[in-house]
């Protein structure tokens, strides 16, 4: 188990975090750049202190401010994935992961390392410097030589953000094999909650140096606490004020127009938010059919294909988005400029603090 | 359009200008010895000594300099202490001071008579008129082209690298010596071939400091001068070997460093 407090400032920013990750745990700390996530992964591999701060690790303490406890980086087991990999360029591929095997004698180094980079596809790649590999076969490196220390927590840093958008999906299942055959509890720092909810067991979301919301990618997408989280998730965000409406349904009235209802209880300013995919939309004039409630008259801004959907961009005083298939989108003729109609579900509505 | 092929046009016309004013006076040397001249001049009594003199007091000095350089590079480029700046200016302070200041200098502190003389002579060194004074002067004058360069390489190793290494389980001593020393290895050269250009030049504080006895501290640009007096075209001759000799080397330490001279110096 690992545990981790700290308390420092940085700049503007008063990080204040607590966690704890179990063995065998991913957890992600997800928000946007400059929230302080990097700065906590730091912490817990030594090469940052903060001014107040405990780190421990398999009963072992690593940082412990009040007690003057300060171990030195080299002499944390911790495999550390940095998000541009940082291979020493001056090292072929094998002597990169055998950098790490600080105990293992001269002679088997050699053969260890080989067996890593079999294990992830770079047995041929063995002797080939840094430069000459393609990005995800360097995280791949990365990845063997941060395990070759037999890391008693696993740290990584936007692991898939330097990786190219054919490179991510592959890369992106491989780590969240190795993330369950390692037993050591791991840290993922992400500003991408894709790459939270793919690879992490639970995500803590951070915002200005603080914890705002800790759960699963599914709970945290379903039941945000307040809009920062559901924008992270990739929701639909609506400012508006709440009042009980008729039915048991909550009215809010969105600034810059418009009406929505929604399940969720909720009084005063609130933020709407729905998930892209739970949006339709039909051209104006179609009559409202179906159980959707929620409809807006929205002019439509920008299409944007995402492989096999389409996100179509709009306006209804706020922005909106929503993802539709790409036969739908040419169905609908959709083009910016556009005059539409936007609709979902008052179950699909959440209603969450500003 | 236009303007900018003019400024194309200046640009070519300023580096022309520079080329010749900086390497006319250097052709013109070698234009005026000729190669028998040359190979007599250095059997002359004296000449061949003082270039030996020169090769043996630099050498000296540079491994003095990267033997301490080094470690207080790498402490300036890794650490931000209170005064740090100040450091800084202080051992840069040597590339300002004038050659002739500095040996006044070193004569009133580590001088026979200086602060520190009896420290000095209770050691058993010796420095005013021996060999031993000459690479104290060379150190003094061409330490900060070592270290100012060494620093600047050192903070451009990509701080990742560095803080992989630590998490790798590396002291920051083996740290040093496994990922920055590689990686800033041709700043680290260029450094060394700067110092060694300017310990291979020196004279004023040299002169002050050391004396010029033919043989114990007279070095090549010390014995160039003394002849230039008397013989013209004895000084000249010297000076050809001498630029010889500081090209030779200036290349050489290019081709270890791996950088090609006619290249892109970024490459």
């Amino acid at each position: 188990m690992l545990a981790l407090e700290a308390r420092t400032r940085l700049g503007a920013l008063e990080l204040d975090v607590a966690l704890a990750v179990g063995v065998g745990e991913c957890l992600a700390l997800a928000g946007p750049s400059g929230a302080g996530k990097t700065s906590l992964l730091r912490t817990v591999a030594g090469l940052f202190e903060p001014t107040k701060g405990r780190v421990s690790c398999d009963g072992e303490h690593w940082l412990d401010t009040g007690r003057g406890i300060s171990v030195p980086p080299d002499q944390r087991r911790v495999g550390y994935l940095f998000q541009d990999h940082a291979l020493f360029p001056n090292m072929t591929v094998w002597r990169n992961v055998a950098f790490g095997m600080g105990r293992v004698p001269r002679r088997d180094r050699r053969k260890r390392a080989q067996a890593l980079l079999d294990r992830f596809g770079m047995g041929s790649h063995a002797n080939e410097w840094p430069r000459t590999l393609s990005g995800g076969e360097r995280q791949r490196v990365a990845l063997a030589r941060a395990l070759a220390r037999k890391p008693s927590a696993l740290l990584l840093d936007e692991p898939l953000s330097a990786l190219d958008v054919r490179t991510r999906a592959e890369a992106g299942r491989q780590l969240a094999t190795v993330l369950a055959d390692v037993p050591a509890p791991a840290i993922l720092v992400t500003h991408d909650f894709g790459e939270a909810a793919l690879l992490a067991d639970r995500v803590a979301v951070i915002d200005a140096g603080q914890i705002v919301q800790v759960g699963s990618a599914a709970v945290l997408a379903g039941k945000p606490q307040s809009a920062f989280v559901a924008d992270l998730t990739g929701a639909v965000v609506l400012n508006g004020l709440a009042r009980t409406g008729a039915h048991g349904l909550t009215e809010i009235d969105l600034d810059g127009g418009g009406l929505v209802w929604s399940t969720d209880p909720g009084r005063g300013r609130v933020a709407v938010t729905v998930h892209p995919w739970e949006v339709s939309v039909e051209p104006r004039g179609s009559d409202p059919h179906g159980s959707t409630q929620n409809r807006l008259a929205v002019t439509v801004a920008s299409v944007t294909p995402l492989g096999n959907r389409v996100r179509v961009g709009m306006m209804a005083g706020q922005a909106l988005t929503a993802d539709l298939t790409a036969s739908a989108a040419r169905q609908l003729e959709l083009a910016p400029g556009m005059k539409a109609v936007a609709s979902w579900k008052a179950t699909a509505t959440r209603v969450v603090a500003r | 359009m236009i303007a900018g092929r003019c400024f194309a046009a200046l640009l070519i016309a300023a580096l022309a200008v520079a080329l010749c004013f900086l390497t006319l006076p250097l052709a013109a040397i070698f234009v005026d010895v000729g190669p028998g001249r040359l190979l007599e001049s250095l059997g002359e009594e004296g000449a061949l000594d003082a270039l030996v003199l020169s090769l043996e007091a630099t050498a000296t000095a540079l491994a003095v300099i990267v033997a301490v350089g080094t470690p207080v590079a790498w402490l300036l480029a890794t650490r931000s202490f209170r005064g740090r700046s100040v450091v800084v200016t202080l051992v840069e302070l040597p590339l300002v001071v004038p050659p002739a200041v500095a040996g006044i200098g070193l004569l009133a502190s580590i001088g026979p008579d200086g602060l520190l003389g009896g420290v000095v002579a209770a050691t058993g060194v010796e420095l005013v008129f021996h060999t031993a004074g000459v690479v104290v002067a060379l150190v003094f004058v061409a330490s900060p082209f070592y270290v100012r360069q060494a620093q600047a390489a050192f903070e451009a190793v990509e701080p990742n690298l560095l803080e992989a290494s630590r998490t790798l389980g590396a002291s920051e001593a083996r740290t040093l010596l496994r990922v920055a020393l590689p990686n800033a290895r041709a700043g680290l050269l260029a450094g060394g071939a700067l110092a060694w250009g300017r310990a291979l030049g020196e004279f004023g504080a040299t002169l002050v400091f050391a004396g010029s006895l033919s043989g114990r501290t007279q070095t090549a640009p010390l014995a160039i001068v003394e002849r230039f007096a008397s013989d013209f075209d004895g000084a000249l001759a010297m000076s050809a070997v001498l630029v010889a000799v500081s090209a030779a080397i200036l290349l050489g330490v290019k081709l270890v460093s791996g950088d090609r001279l006619l290249g892109d110096a970024r490459a």
